[in-house]
């Protein structure tokens, strides 16, 4: 009895590590295009992206041209959703515009919540597309107060993607003010590193007076 | 008709999983939010059905009765891990859709129930067939109801429009429309398919 069933066992782990040795490699990769062809679709046009950074939960990956100036960054961050996890990759060019986004993982109502995906990027609704517009990481939908259009029946999910998207521009320039020294080298003019010194004490405000 | 006919259309009508039997209904209300989605959870509980029906009627004979349930249990429990591995690497987009659907492959008592009533009683070739045949019930049951839903939720059928989505009446894509369409169905299937 007890031997019939270790050989099952011992029989079914040897056949799972085969199947995980050879698929391991595959998940792998298929993982990093999708990455890759996230953050190449959120960011402007760009030479090289620089090694990967990360910020709490979050991962910057900066891009830059072929005079190795700075273009824009791609953000990846996660949020709580109304149906799990929201992960994102939101892409800002170099004067902070959303460039463009894409979702990378979300579990949220289908046909409702699951819009996210491309709602945001309407560019023929002003009113609830984010695309070009410069991020304040202040944005909030109408419901609350703010000038972006919920998706209908899905207020929740779209507060969650917003707070993600602001918090990517948060993490972003947080990092800026610590890696001040790599923004110099680009030669940007001394007042873009003041102004998004200002911008981000707004959010730390925002974020402390949100109680998070 | 042949023993092996009957074998293999007993799971598409007579014994039908979704309609007759009434098994593994919580991935069949969850996952049929789409018509690839149903069709796509129906195949692959369809390839683990064919492969535990085939290994435990191979091994019926060496396991020995007391401990058959673990044994049934790991040898799906393999074949549905093999399955989630191979869609990961391959079919990426459809893993993460169906995601926590697919380990629960694992309990869906279809797979166990018929390793126990059919599999472990009968020759490899007959519970090959069973599996096959189980699996393509599960699997059109699965496709019939993600049809109906997309169609009727957001006007679209296998990601193709037929009419503007605004149109689409949303209750059938979220979950009060699972038990709709399936409780209809299941009385159609009753009165028409069954007798």
């Amino acid at each position: 009895m007890m031997l019939s069933l270790t050989c099952i066992t011992i029989v079914a782990g040897a056949a799972l590590a085969g199947v995980n040795m050879l698929t391991e490699a595959t998940i792998n990769a298929q993982k990093e295009a999708q990455k890759q062809a996230a953050i190449s679709a959120v960011l402007p046009d760009h030479e090289r992206i620089a090694e990967a950074e990360q910020a709490g939960d979050m991962t910057i990956y900066r891009a830059f041209d072929a005079t190795d100036r700075y273009v824009g960054a791609a953000v990846q961050t996660v949020t709580d959703g109304f149906g799990g996890k929201i992960k994102l990759m939101v892409g800002f060019d170099a004067d902070n515009r959303i460039v463009n986004y894409a979702v990378l993982e979300q579990q949220e109502t289908p046909g409702l919540g699951t819009h996210i995906v491309e709602w945001f990027k309407n560019t023929d609704k002003p009113g609830q597309n984010i695309l070009g517009r410069t991020a304040d990481g202040n944005m909030t939908v109408s419901k609350d107060g703010g000038d972006v259009d919920a998706i209908t029946a899905a207020t929740i999910s779209s507060r969650a993607f917003l707070s993600a998207v602001n918090a990517a521009y948060a993490a972003l320039n947080s990092s800026d003010a610590s890696t001040g020294a790599t923004r110099q080298l680009q030669a940007e003019p001394e007042q873009t590193e003041t102004v998004s010194t200002d911008a981000e004490q707004q959010v730390t405000n925002d974020f402390v007076s949100q109680g998070k | 008709m042949t023993t092996n006919t009957k074998t293999l259309l007993n799971g598409i009508f007579k014994e039908n999983p979704t309609f007759a039997l009434v098994l593994g209904m919580c991935p069949t209300l969850a996952t049929t939010t789409s018509a690839v989605n149903g069709m796509s959870m129906g195949l692959a509980t369809m390839f683990v059905l064919v492969c535990s029906n085939v290994v435990i009627s191979l091994l019926k004979n060496l396991i020995p009765d007391k401990v058959r349930i673990p044994a049934f249990i790991v040898v799906i429990a393999t074949f549905v891990t093999i399955v989630e591995m191979l869609m990961k690497a391959y079919t990426p987009a459809i893993y993460d859709v169906l995601g926590l659907f697919i380990p629960l492959i694992v309990v869906n008592c279809i797979v166990l129930g018929r390793a126990e009533a059919f599999a472990a009683k009968n020759s490899v070739g007959l519970s090959a067939l069973d599996g096959i045949g189980m699996g393509l019930g599960f699997t059109l049951s699965l496709t019939v109801i993600g049809i109906i839903r997309e169609l009727l939720g957001t006007g679209t059928c296998f990601g193709m429009n037929i009419y503007p989505d605004n149109f689409g009446m949303l209750l059938f894509v979220l979950a009060p429309g699972a038990f709709i369409v399936l409780g209809l169905l299941m009385g159609l299937f009753q009165k028409y398919v069954k007798k």
